[in-house]
């Protein structure tokens, strides 16, 4: 393209021009902020930042700090079950709807909502349900099952699983929504030949089209799990992390340690590894998508 | 009656169908329905416990519904009910929040929507590495990028300002806004822009006079996004406002979660749903373009 003209700088100005907050953003923000991070969780950093070098320290101090455990722990049993559950729910309930069905749009009206709102407000509402006086617990006692027991929010072995029904409620509209799109998407020609070979609806599901619907799958995936390493308002409305410690998440960890117990270093090791977490799956998700054609951006 | 011989009828013929209540469309139906109910009764929930009376509340359970109706918890918790240190209710935080959403949908449309156009239209060496960084940096946890942001409001003078939180949201939703637009501008048919150019329009007089005309519907799709992202943020608010900004998510977590007094349930409710008045209007009035926003947000990223 070079042609050895000598504005070859100012071609295209307005352009330039119109991208300069996209690439403060890209190079400042992002790259360099993230870079900033990562470089001072191995320093001693406690209510300011400085740069005094102190290696993997932070880390090591991470990894032997109980709630960072517990966090960790959460993370994992409410990702997995979240991941799980929101999939099964979400493309069932979107098979559903996509049986021809009168009434579809309200239907997927009231099944969408709740993405509509905060996760502040789907917590407390949650919290106020889950209230062992006055919630489900206290109905179903009331109902003669005396002895029933149900007070995810007060009992620390069962905490996280409170956070989760709130979660699903939250989340599977969207998970839902973005099957039925999958869905619509295929071919129906599919569906006539699995008739006339006389394969049964849930053998055609299962062997045909999820695997046709495998791009729409791996971006909910994508979305769904970086939505699950970012969550914290849902915890500090709906329980505060505790009782105890026994809601804490990573995304917690990370804000309480940098505004709150003015131990900046604590926070950027945490957050540093919650980058790592996302990277893991973010990096071969793009080599899979992007990597072998470069046909699209 | 209209003269229809059923001779001059081309359309299907022959007796109407039965309507069918199979075994199948009872199992249909019947599940939609009790799904239905399960995800709309906490919306019920809401409603009807900022309508009781402390006492109704504490004989009845969440689900019964009120026997007095009273709208008095909604009055406390917009104006009276106490976040720790202030007792004005949620009213300061809505009018943060729509002081905060207000200034931040438009200033992020507007530099999304042209840099979308510059990516799309206008393409110049190096621009497709900003957009790849950009598109990755959407899945980059927030919390790894608070604290630089912090230093570098601080440094511009602006931490804990409204201002602030308005550059806040306007560089996070750049991003997914950017891609939106920049797909929805590529999806337009180019002779349009060639035409334009040959005419003599520079840069801003095809965005502004074809541009912008053509792109109605991704806008609203935009301001819809947008306007339901920034009102319901949590963590930047917490981080990045002081308690006189607090938007009106953190005001309602504060009168909720507040630990002194009497927990008054009728006005947490009430104040809870206040707080996701704004979202569902929108929802439910938008309807199939909310339904569009994030999938063009979801599918094509």
């Amino acid at each position: 393209m070079s042609n050895g003209r000598p504005s070859q700088l100012f071609r295209n100005k307005s352009a330039k021009i119109a991208a300069i907050p996209m690439i403060v953003t890209a190079l400042f923000v992002f790259v360099g902020g993230t870079a900033w991070t990562v470089v001072y969780s191995f320093t001693k950093s406690g209510l300011l930042p400085r740069l005094k070098w102190v290696g993997l320290d932070q880390y090591e101090r991470l990894w032997s700090t109980n709630r960072w455990l517990v966090s960790i722990e959460n993370l994992i049993i409410y990702g997995l079950c979240m991941l799980v559950l929101v999939f099964v729910i979400g493309f069932i309930l979107a098979a559903l709807i996509d049986q021809k069905i009168r009434f579809e749009n309200t239907v997927r009206t009231i099944i969408l909502y709740p993405y509509a709102l905060s996760f502040v407000v789907t917590g407390l509402v949650w919290q106020w349900i889950l209230n062992p006086d006055f919630g489900i617990q206290s109905i179903v006692q009331g109902l003669g099952w005396e002895s029933f027991a149900f007070d995810p929010l007060y009992n620390a072995d069962i905490a996280i699983f409170g956070v989760l029904i709130a979660g699903l409620w939250q989340g599977s509209g969207l998970v839902m929504v973005l099957m039925l799109a999958g869905l619509r998407g295929v071919d129906q020609e599919v569906w006539k030949a699995a008739r006339i070979d006389g394969i049964p609806a849930w053998k055609t599901y299962i062997f045909i089209v999820i695997p046709m619907m495998r791009p729409v799958f791996i971006t909910t995936l994508v979305l769904v799990v970086t939505g699950i390493v970012k969550i914290y308002d849902l915890i500090v409305a709906q329980t505060g992390g505790g009782p105890g410690v026994s809601t804490e998440v990573p995304a917690k960890y990370v804000y309480d340690m940098m505004f709150r117990a003015n131990n900046l270093g604590q926070g950027f090791a945490a957050s540093t590894m919650m980058l790592l977490t996302v990277a893991l799956v973010v990096i071969p998700w793009a080599i899979l998508e992007f990597g072998g054609s470069k046909n699209r951006g | 009656m209209v003269d229809v011989s059923p001779s001059t009828l081309s359309g299907p013929q022959g007796p109407k169908p039965r309507k069918v209540i199979s075994r199948r469309n009872i199992f249909l139906y019947g599940t939609l329905f009790v799904v239905a109910i399960y995800y709309a009764l906490p919306l019920y929930v809401m409603i009807i416990t900022s309508l009781k009376g402390m006492p109704e509340i504490r004989l009845g359970n969440v689900f019964s519904p009120p026997v007095e109706v009273t709208f008095a918890p909604w009055v406390k918790a917009w104006s009276e009910a106490c976040t720790g240190l202030t007792c004005d209710g949620l009213s300061t935080g809505f009018w943060n929040s729509v002081k905060i959403t207000v200034p931040s949908v438009f200033m992020s449309i507007a530099i999304a929507s042209v840099n979308g156009y510059a990516l799309a239209n206008w393409k110049f060496k190096g621009a497709d590495v900003f957009f790849t960084i950009l598109i990755f940096g959407a899945f980059i946890p927030y919390q790894v990028m608070l604290y630089p942001i912090v230093i570098m409001l601080r440094e511009m003078g602006i931490y804990g300002s409204l201002g602030g939180l308005v550059i806040v949201h306007t560089i996070f939703g750049m991003p997914i806004l950017t891609l939106l637009f920049r797909n929805y501008f590529t999806s337009l048919p180019e002779e349009l822009f060639k035409a334009a150019r040959v005419d003599g329009a520079g840069f801003w007089g095809i965005y502004f006079r074809i541009m912008l005309p053509m792109s109605v519907p991704i806008f609203t799709v935009a301001v819809i996004l947008q306007v339901t992202g920034i009102w319901n943020d949590f963590l930047f608010g917490v981080v990045y406002a002081r308690p006189e900004t607090y938007p009106m998510t953190v005001a309602l977590n504060n009168i909720v979660n507040s630990t002194q007094g009497v927990k008054e349930y009728n006005v947490n409710m009430a104040a809870t749903i206040i707080t996701g008045l704004v979202p569902l209007t929108i929802y439910f009035v938008s309807g199939k373009l909310f339904v569009r926003g994030i999938a063009a947000g979801a599918v094509k990223g």
